[in-house]
């Protein structure tokens, strides 16, 4: 492998991130798949002072039906001018998604205006039609790892806490996974292009940790919409997830680090079902590779205590990784909610190393 | 600036022409801006079909070039016409002391050129012959094949150059290849690139280096990945079979969709056998991409410099694809070889000689 070859790549890909200032638009899942992910965006982005707006009023972009062949373009492409119509009735030019697939589904939309503007046109008419609202399109889209990936080098001065195996003084090993909406679509609207994205990869190099590749590194996570969304699919997910864990294995990979709201979710989850199914784990001594989204792994670097960061509710869970950085947790609260309230545990696995 | 004429591209359209019109007794300046002429038949090992040495074909060339003055390292800034024909400006882009003066070049040629200001050099002549040529598509613009990143990934033009170094061909690791690989199409006929046109002479290109590294390694397994094969030439076809009967090349239809690095160096593929409808994953030790035409890098300067038109592949546009596919529409100048698309050695020459006798007439006639 060539890293030089790499680096030219990342060096012909850079976009440009708006510096403050940003209007923040949610997953519609995240939430419930990884709860402290956008909280803790939020939070290191106000301790950076930056300026970070959520409108109550923003809904799904519909993206997640749009990839489902269950919502047509036009209709998506109306709620999208909606949420752009909210961004300039707030007063921000800056838009800024928790999603990868709404950060994709907004560079469509962007993108199939710039190419068609009569289609333009006709959206705005309907938005006006429907709502009343008119809007400007943003000057700077970017997802949430995209400003995490600028604001790298401040995570790392101000961390706590390092991408390094505290006893060795080993680099962490760690496979990124892009989601499929990020750049694969237009590659020149993701840090570093489609086939070598470096947005994680940049974070990951600027915390102290070791990327790996590994062959099947761009297949799907598992989740790839239809494949779990018909239930009668969803052997090529985890089918997915599988040939993904196979093929990582024999790099040893210590953690796995994402930036969409689908992939940490099933490989994550589908590591549980794989162990229940076939006994296998694909971490050392029976345990899993956690799983972290860039968002957790900052609230690592930063100290964060990791039950705010709503690491307990891992399937994988993330103790080793913790303990290899040296982080310090408090297991008899794992289970706590912020009231000291207890939420029950869940059952231990059958073969994944629960703790 | 009787007979007088400027070729600029000094590969093997530059030199077949520059020859032919030098034995026709024009006074023939050619400006070539890499240091050696030759173009990319310098760098080849053997040709297609019948395995002749690349350096056979440029000796031949040569020999016809006894009488043209060469000025290599030579890069056009611009170029002008009037009344008496053109002239062209060139940087010179060697060491001035390796740099024939003006006086050697009167000597030698008969006095084309008018003067020479820091660092550049006019010439002038009454036409102009445009051989620019073509070059390489960039392989690692074909991000998801690796070509720079992986170790075991090389180009066509890489291989040829093994083959000429003499020394046998191994993996990164100093292993001797059991598996191969050939990627046709590599920047061609894909739009994912912007390049809808075939490159033509890439097909026979993988065919004959497949059996050449079959000659090398008997055992080894080696296969090419095509689209379709366009074995649009005399004795190409026969290469085709030999491949398959004598050599048992293995050739599978299906584009390569992306590729890999295993642990130990290997290459993994991933494609589809579209003749019997399934995906294919395979490892392979050392994987070869057969890079396309793309147009020169000089290629829309000049054009741009002379206001010829380009088509949106980028070539430059003939005055009549059919019958007047030598000239330009300007009178005076002249076209010759792949700056006008994709073409291969056998055809560039006997375009050339074309591109001579055309413009022999235009000397002596005044008309295009």
């Amino acid at each position: 492998m060539k890293a030089e070859g790499k680096r030219r790549i990342w060096d012909e890909y850079q976009k440009e991130i708006a510096g403050d200032k940003y209007f923040y638009v949610r997953s519609c899942v995240r939430q419930n798949f990884f709860p402290g992910a956008e909280k803790t965006f939020l939070r290191y982005m106000k301790e950076m002072g930056k300026t970070v707006y959520e409108n109550p009023s923003h809904t799904t972009c519909s993206g997640i039906g749009y990839h489902s062949d269950i919502v047509p373009f036009e209709t998506a492409m109306t709620m999208v001018a909606r949420q752009f119509a909210l961004m300039t009735e707030s007063g921000y030019e800056n838009f800024v998604t928790s999603c990868i697939t709404s950060f994709g589904l907004y560079t469509e939309v962007l993108e199939t205006w710039h190419h068609f503007p009569e289609l333009e046109e006709k959206i705005r008419l309907h938005l006006r039609n429907a709502t009343g609202r008119e809007f400007k399109k943003p000057k700077n889209l970017a997802h949430a790892s995209d400003v995490t990936y600028k604001l790298r080098k401040e995570i790392s001065r101000a961390g706590k806490y390092r991408l390094v195996n505290r006893n060795t003084g080993e680099p962490i090993r760690v496979v990124e996974h892009i989601g499929c909406h990020y750049s694969r679509m237009f590659p020149s609207k993701g840090v570093g292009g489609a086939e070598y994205p470096y947005v994680l990869v940049g974070m990951i190099e600027e915390w102290g940790g070791q990327v790996i590749d590994y062959p099947e590194r761009r297949h799907c996570c598992g989740f790839g919409f239809r494949q779990y969304l018909v239930k009668a699919n969803r052997g090529y997910s985890i089918s997915a997830s599988k040939k993904k864990f196979d093929s990582m294995k024999p790099y040893k990979p210590e953690m796995v680090l994402t930036n969409c709201p689908g992939c940490p979710m099933f490989l994550d989850r589908w590591q549980y079902t794989l162990s229940e199914m076939e006994g296998t784990t694909y971490g050392e001594n029976g345990q899993g590779i956690p799983v972290l989204t860039y968002e957790e792994l900052a609230g690592l670097i930063l100290g964060y205590n990791p039950w705010d960061l709503g690491l307990q509710v891992h399937q994988v869970p993330v103790e080793p990784l913790m303990d290899k950085m040296g982080i310090p947790y408090d297991p008899e609260t794992k289970f706590l909610d912020k009231n000291g309230h207890s939420m029950g545990k869940p059952k231990s696995p059958s073969f994944l190393k629960f703790y | 600036m009787e007979n007088t004429v400027i070729v600029i591209g000094g590969g093997i359209s530059g030199m077949t022409a520059s020859g032919m019109l030098a034995l026709q007794g024009m006074k023939v300046t050619l400006l070539e801006k890499e240091a050696e002429t030759g173009g990319h038949v310098a760098r080849w090992d053997r040709l297609f079909p019948d395995r002749k040495k690349a350096a056979e074909v440029l000796d031949f060339a040569r020999e016809g070039m006894k009488n043209v003055n060469v000025v290599t390292g030579a890069e056009v800034t611009g170029i002008s016409w009037h009344d008496k024909g053109f002239t062209v400006t060139s940087g010179i882009m060697q060491p001035a002391s390796s740099v024939p003066g003006p006086e050697s070049l009167i000597a030698n040629s008969g006095s084309l050129i008018n003067e020479i200001a820091a660092g550049e050099s006019n010439y002038t002549a009454r036409a102009l012959v445009l051989a620019m040529g073509f070059d390489l598509f960039e392989a690692r613009k074909k991000e998801e094949y690796g070509y720079g990143i992986y170790n075991n990934v090389i180009t066509s033009a890489d291989l040829e150059e093994k083959f000429k170094s003499g020394k046998d061909i191994l993996t990164s690791e100093g292993k001797i290849p059991a598996r191969i690989g050939f990627v046709h199409c590599v920047g061609s006929r894909d739009e994912k690139v912007g390049n809808l046109y075939c490159s033509k002479v890439c097909c026979v290109t993988g065919v004959k280096q497949a059996i050449e590294m079959k000659e090398m390694y008997p055992s080894a397994e080696v296969f090419n990945f095509y689209m379709d094969l366009r074995m649009f030439d005399r004795h190409f076809e026969e290469l085709y079979y030999e491949a398959q009967q004598k050599w048992g090349v293995s050739f599978i239809r299906g584009r390569l969709a992306e590729c890999a690095e295993n642990p130990d160096g290997t290459i993994i593929l991933k494609t589809e056998d579209t003749l019997t409808g399934k995906p294919l994953k395979m490892t392979v030790d050392l994987l070869v991409l057969l890079s396309g035409f793309v147009p020169a890098s000089g290629t829309a300067k000049i054009a741009g410099m002379l206001g010829l038109q380009r088509g949106t592949d980028g070539f430059v546009n003939s005055a009549d694809s059919h019958s007047m596919n030598n000239l330009s529409g300007i009178p005076g100048v002249f076209l010759t070889g792949a700056l006008k698309g994709p073409i291969s050695i056998s055809e560039a020459i006997a375009d050339a000689r074309a591109t001579a006798l055309l413009l022999a007439d235009y000397l002596k006639s005044g008309k295009p």
